[in-house]
């Protein structure tokens, strides 16, 4: 951290670490894409996909990257930045690192939605993503009345929502039990999470409530830290709690919404990529920036992973996010064990 | 290990009168009762109603008729689901003293994980088709799984948060692996979707001799466990002062928790809530004394868990609702309604 001071008596602060790690996670979020772009049955160079972007690349080409692989590559991202946000707004609120969506039942939610859709009605991929979109918000809306009592209590609305997870998984499990063995198969890949035949359809209203909410969420970042060391001392120091708590909390609701009806409920993203960015940039608070280039980068890593070690389309990503989070769960329930802090 | 000194003896006079005590001993006959009109309910009740004298002439003069079949398989189902319920309702409650959370439940130690990612191995890689298969696979995961969790949640030093942590991350793991093989594999994904919802209705006789020998012992040994884990919820320090044993009621507590899950997940998948709720319930009645939650959550949850079934078999007539389906669905609200029941400060 380091204070930056004009003649002119303006000064701002200036955190050094966080700015680099926010560019490293960047940096490695571009690559990641470049190489997932230049991966699949017809490989291209990483050169000839920068070419491609750029507008230089032959027709064939062209057409691969910019109709196939960029949309999906952009959902991806959006995606992966989406969930992280929403799970770096949740574990604020709740102050507890495992506060996060997944855990709280807004995936089992749109889960729920999606699979009435493809289910009972068969629908189209849009009707499944709006049956999800639908799904998640109601869970979201019914976790936060249910929480409600003289305010929303953060622990209280963890409870409340693994309750309301397991009432949904158990829905979900109705439904799977329900369907012909072709749609609960369909509906085992969308319940894991996948960036297979996303095109331009996903990428604009992602992008656009992306647009809308995460200036939101950056003007309410100043008084989410403070929310983070209790209601009363938030109060204290001028903070309106509920009203933030609200706004945020919709933010959260609709960002994972919005990224679980375009790519699934991708596990762990939103559990793992806000805790993984406190680690390094070793900033107290919640660290939007950073959390959401490393949802991003995270992600598509993940795809790209799981596409060059499966082969193309074989295994959906959010298989192997969710091995990534438990893991990482594990190694640092160990290394805090070692500093002596659980 | 269990302490017995005169001095707690005379506490527990004082904090249970005689007339308390006969209450509650009431309660407990009256319980048994209810189960056990329930246990004839599940008998008689389902897609083909049976007249009492027809179950008699089932259990007691069996000749082959199509309601004697109905009433043999209708009794494995009952003798499962009675089982079942006994294990979860005991892990369940000795599951939160261990961890001193009341809102612990078998699922929370990763051990329903365990047994499922093994089911999905015994399917997927070994070609395991029949229950009795599954029903080794199972169990030792679930094992496994208690075994390991115990072990990252620090063996000696492990303290509630810790174990609840490591139960988390390995599920978290496991869930990985489990959705990849049933993505992978489509005949897996056909056995398991109906396996993880958690139902009675594959029971059958060499089941419940496969379970039975690990839920009695189980059993014994959670009951045997009332009066150190009555200890230890005064604190680690006081209850070193009374004499228990910390280390070895924590690891007895595991493998009685373990036994019992591990038996009950793999005869019928994972049930949740059950192991959750019903301790949780019969605290409100009982107070924190083990030596009474745990005989009333092993009568209560054989209660909770037939009368799910009977539930599930009469409302989608003439398929059924599995069990599973039919605890969260219940189970769920009523969660919801405890934890907005207290007050902030208590959780």
């Amino acid at each position: 951290m380091k204070a930056i001071r004009t003649r002119g008596g303006i000064s701002l602060r200036l955190d050094i670490r966080g700015l680099v790690i926010v560019l490293v996670l960047l940096c490695v979020a571009l690559a990641a894409s470049v190489a997932l772009i230049g991966t699949g049955d017809f490989p291209i160079s990483a050169t000839d996909v920068i070419r491609t972007l750029l507008g230089n690349g032959d027709a064939g080409q062209e057409f691969i990257v910019n109709e196939l692989r960029l949309p999906r590559v952009l959902v991806g991202l959006l995606v992966g930045a989406a969930l992280a946000l929403g799970g770096a707004l949740f574990q604020a609120i709740s102050r507890n690192p495992l506060g996060s969506p997944d855990i709280l039942g807004l995936g089992q939610g749109s889960t729920a939605g999606a699979l009435v859709m493809i289910v009972l009605f068969s629908g189209s991929a849009a009707q499944v993503a709006l049956g999800a979109l639908v799904g998640g918000l109601v869970t979201g809306f019914a976790i936060y009345l249910l929480a409600w009592k003289r305010g929303v209590h953060g622990y209280r609305l963890v409870l409340v929502g693994i309750g309301m997870s397991a009432v949904m998984t158990a829905v979900n499990g109705y439904l799977l039990t329900k369907a012909d063995i072709v749609d609960a198969a369909r509906a085992t890949v969308w319940m894991t999470g996948s960036l297979d035949g996303r095109d331009w359809n996903q990428v604009w209203p992602l992008l656009a409530l992306c647009a809308v909410l995460v200036p939101v969420a950056l003007t309410y970042a100043r008084p989410l830290r403070m929310l983070e060391m209790g209601d009363d001392v938030a109060n204290a120091l001028g903070v309106r709690v509920e009203r933030t708590r609200l706004v945020l909390l919709v933010a959260a609701v609709l960002l994972t919404a919005a990224a679980t009806a375009a790519a699934g409920p991708v596990g762990f993203v939103a559990l793992t990529a806000p805790q993984l960015a406190r680690r390094l940039t070793r900033s107290p608070g919640p660290n939007i920036a950073a959390s959401m280039c490393m949802g991003a980068a995270l992600l598509v890593t993940a795809d790209w992973i799981s596409q060059r070690a499966f082969g193309a389309d074989q295994l959906p990503v959010g298989v192997v996010t969710g091995v990534v989070g438990g893991v990482y769960l594990l190694w640092l329930l160990l290394s805090e064990r070692k500093a002596g802090r659980i | 290990m269990l302490v017995d000194s005169p001095l707690e003896q005379r506490a527990d006079t004082a904090a249970a009168p005689p007339n308390r005590r006969a209450i509650r001993t009431v309660g407990l006959l009256g319980a048994v009762v209810v189960l056990a009109a329930l246990l004839v309910v599940s008998v008689a009740i389902g897609a083909k109603p049976l007249s009492v004298g027809q179950v008699w002439h089932g259990l007691f003069e069996d000749t082959g008729t199509f309601s004697d079949v109905v009433v043999g398989e209708r009794l494995a189902r009952t003798l499962l689901g009675l089982l079942s319920g006994v294990a979860l309702g005991l892990s369940g409650a000795v599951l939160q003293a261990l961890t001193r959370n009341p809102l612990a439940d078998p699922g929370l130690l990763g051990i329903n994980m365990g047994a499922s990612a093994a089911v999905v191995t015994a399917v997927s890689f070994f070609g395991v088709t029949s229950l009795t298969g599954y029903v080794w696979f199972a169990f030792l995961g679930a094992a496994a799984v208690g075994v390991l969790v115990y072990v990252l949640g620090g063996t000696r030093s492990a303290t509630p948060v810790r174990l609840a942590l490591a139960g988390t991350a390995i599920s978290a793991a496991l869930y990985g692996y489990l959705q990849a093989v049933m993505i992978m594999d489509n005949a897996a994904l056909g056995k398991m979707r109906f396996w993880t919802v958690g139902s009675l209705v594959s029971a059958d006789m060499s089941t419940i001799r496969q379970v039975l020998p690990f839920i009695a012992v189980g059993s014994v040994l959670a009951l045997a466990l009332a009066r150190p884990l009555n200890a230890m919820a005064m604190g680690d320090d006081t209850a070193r002062a009374l004499g228990a044993n910390l280390n070895r009621t924590r690891a007895l507590s595991m493998m009685a928790a373990t036994l019992l899950c591990g038996a009950a997940t793999a005869a019928c998948g994972p049930i949740v809530f059950v192991g959750l709720m019903v301790p949780h319930v019969v605290r409100s009645f009982t107070g924190p004394d083990l030596r009474w939650i745990l005989p009333f959550s092993a009568v209560l949850s054989p209660v909770l868990l037939l009368g799910a079934d009977v539930v599930g078999r009469l409302v989608a007539r003439p398929a059924e609702v599995q069990v599973g389906i039919v605890t969260a669905i219940i189970g769920g609200p009523v969660f919801i309604y405890l934890v907005r029941r207290r007050k902030v400060t208590q959780l």
